[in-house]
């Protein structure tokens, strides 16, 4: 069995192609990971260009309209490009130019890591092309023109559902094509060892952060951290750190989407079982013969039928906990956040939002949570209005 | 003598590959007749999954007909259940990991919930899919399996079980191989799929990849038929790489005849065979 295991999920389940190009990133990131200089590199430009650390916001309106635990916002959204997607971007795209890559590509849900991997790598001199399905190219259309002004290639994926799960695929079979001077800047904590390693990595600053930014203020851990989960690479990131601490609650807030009794869901928690796709094993929404289901969410970027391994095995091992969010619900929290603190959260961002409005009314005032705002909400609002049956052009 | 090995005695092999259910399970079994009438050696099977990451557009598009049309696993047992009254021509299952891993999943729902020892309940199952699948496989008399999406490291949870139920797992090399070929070949049984080109299936006008040397890395290693595919179309290029190899696989090409012809393509099929097999 490979290496790469997070309990019985991970592992390498890709075509013999692809093998000698995911050994050379493992050993590249070996080497990179440990250098003080490439991590000097990548420090600076998450500071200076990225605009780290993020800040931990008490939203103090909201904690009073709740009346239960206090509530912190991890600013994610405050990130250049206006997500966490940047974190792991800045990171794999450094470390592509160090392997002597010339050209990245990457798979795209909402438009954000998209965008994200455009720019960095405008930034650092890379060719770029994105895969996005084509049904998301329409939801999303502005970050389609933001990835192309940035100079990126942006090929609309029509195969399958046209969604995530689509992009991810093209993106794999695009990268069997060509492979010697092109990596694959996977978006999220999952597809095959050792991206689910590498990108929980880059990802990790967010929790470190908010370790030692509660330290500060309330000199003591919170109580629980809530975090939107697709793939899960802004969860993945805001538990790591705390993941040793085990009276922290851990929670992800997968997309429901018109419920969980539905077939119109990506909840994969919730509703999935173990399975192997898109190179990693852990749980995946299919149907009794294995095929992978055509999942739905409002927002574009939870919009995938499966889970990164390691957070299939927090969730083996109850550690971490997973919750359902429906589209309703998110679509509210969108709303209560943008009124109340005057934060437009991304509509994934809104899923763990409408979680903890939830959850903090049962706690004690003394008590406290994270959420992780891991993306603003200006990308969605058109999509917003029109689920409010207002048309809006943008 | 496995019958994957007889399927290499008759000259050069000629491997088509069919997907299962395109345009209907009926067609494929008459296909099958019909290929090993034509000269076929051994038959791929395809059985369609709804994200095959390892194909191109014509086979992708097969597999979403076949779902379409409420093809399952099931359905394609009953297939070669019939398919075995008639013949023993070799025939490999090729399908992607998740196919086999999941196998028969509503059939123990029931008897799946275990406790971990840490208060969260977890589906374990006393018979994995996996073992499921090759069991039954090697019941209704199938000879292989080919999963694109294994590779060396993760064959282990396949090709034991496969071991054990007298199927061949079939392992493929390919052009970025290289230092992995002969480890790869170490451990392969039946035949090596030797990939031919970069990417995904499909049809390709040129082969440039160094198909002597890789095959040259095998036979070294282990006295292994080894088969090419990936980009084979046309009879030219069928006998340049079986004149390097033991066989030609040809998957797109077929595929495309019955993507075109739809119930009307077994004549269309079975001529495109022997043309191929000819020029072996």
């Amino acid at each position: 069995m490979s290496t790469g295991r997070f309990g019985r999920h991970g592992g390498q389940y890709i075509p013999e192609t692809l093998m000698n190009a995911v050994l050379e990133l493992e050993t590249a990131y070996n080497h990179y990971k440990n250098d003080p200089e490439f991590q000097q590199e990548l420090t600076q430009l998450l500071n200076d260009y990225a605009g780290r650390p993020s800040r931990l916001y008490y939203a103090q309106r909201m904690t009073e309209d709740l009346g239960g635990a206090k509530i912190y916002l991890k600013r994610e959204d405050l990130n250049h490009t206006g997500a966490h997607k940047i974190n792991n971007v800045l990171g794999q795209v450094l470390l592509a130019k160090k392997m002597g890559k010339t050209r990245v590509i990457a798979e795209t849900g909402a438009g954000q890591h998209g965008v994200a991997t455009a720019t960095a790598a405008a930034l650092m001199g890379m060719e770029c092309e994105v895969f996005m399905g084509e049904e998301d190219t329409k939801r999303q259309a502005l970050n389609v023109y933001r990835m192309r002004l940035l100079g990126a290639e942006v090929h609309a994926v029509t195969s399958g559902t046209g969604t995530l799960k689509d992009a991810v695929s093209e993106t794999m079979r695009e990268w069997t094509n060509r492979v010697e001077d092109t990596h694959y800047v996977l978006g999220s904590c999952m597809g095959p060892h050792p991206f689910p390693t590498i990108v929980r990595d880059f990802q990790a600053v967010i929790s470190k952060e908010i370790k030692q930014q509660i330290l500060e203020k309330e000199g003591k851990l919170p109580d629980a951290v809530l975090a939107c989960v697709g793939g899960g690479s802004n969860a993945i990131g805001a538990f790591y750190h705390f993941i040793e601490d085990k009276e922290v609650q851990l929670i992800g807030c997968e997309a429901a989407g018109r419920g969980i009794n539905t077939a119109e869901t990506a909840a994969t928690i919730a509703t999935g079982r173990p399975g192997i796709f898109h190179g990693m094993k852990s749980y995946f929404c299919q149907d009794e013969y294995g095929q992978i289901a055509p999942v739905y969410s409002i927002s574009a970027g939870l919009d995938y039928p499966g889970i990164g391994p390691e957070h299939a095995d927090l969730y083996d091992k109850g550690r971490a906990q997973y919750v359902a969010i429906t589209d309703d619900e998110a679509v509210d929290a969108f709303e209560y956040l943008s009124k109340m603190e005057g934060v437009i959260p991304a509509i994934e961002s809104a899923h763990a939002v409408a979680y903890a409005r939830k959850l903090v009314p049962a706690m004690r005032r003394d008590q406290i949570i994270v959420i992780n705002l891991s993306g603003r909400g200006d990308k969605d609002c058109a999509a917003i209005a029109r689920y409010r049956g207002e048309d809006i052009h943008e | 003598m496995s019958n994957i090995q007889r399927a290499f005695e008759n000259g050069k092999a000629f491997i088509p590959f069919i997907t299962c259910g395109d345009p209907s399970l009926d067609i494929t079994e008459q296909l099958v007749y019909a290929a090993e009438e034509a000269g076929a050696d051994l038959i791929e099977l395809g059985i369609p999954f709804s994200d095959p990451t390892a194909e191109g557009p014509v086979i992708q598009a097969a597999n979403l007909r076949a779902l379409t049309n409420k093809v399952t696993t099931d359905g394609i047992f009953d297939m070669v259940r019939s398919i075995r009254k008639k013949t023993d021509i070799p025939m490999v299952f090729m399908t992607y990991a998740n196919v086999v891993f999941s196998y028969g999943y509503r059939k123990v729902q029931e008897d799946c919930t275990a406790e971990t020892g840490t208060g969260h309940s977890v589906r374990t199952e006393a018979e994995t899919g996996t073992e499921r699948f090759i069991r039954t496989a090697a019941e209704i008399g199938m000879d292989g399996l080919i999963l694109p999406d294994v590779p060396y490291e993760e064959k282990e949870e396949f090709d034991t079980v496969c071991r054990k139920y007298g199927l061949d797992f079939i392992s493929l090399i390919a052009p970025t191989s290289h230092e992995r070929i002969r480890r790869i070949a170490a451990g392969a049984s039946g035949f090596v799929y030797c990939v031919s080109s970069m990417g995904v299936t499909g049809v390709r006008s040129e082969i440039t990849s160094d198909v002597g040397s890789m095959i040259k890395l095998v036979k070294e290693t282990k006295n292994i038929p080894c088969a090419v595919g990936f980009g084979i179309s046309t009879p030219e290029q069928a006998a340049e790489m079986a004149a390097l190899s033991d066989g030609a696989i040809v998957g797109s090409a077929i595929v495309r005849i019955c993507g075109q012809y739809g119930k009307d393509c077994m004549p269309h099929v079975k001529e495109y065979i022997r043309n191929m097999k000819e020029a072996l």
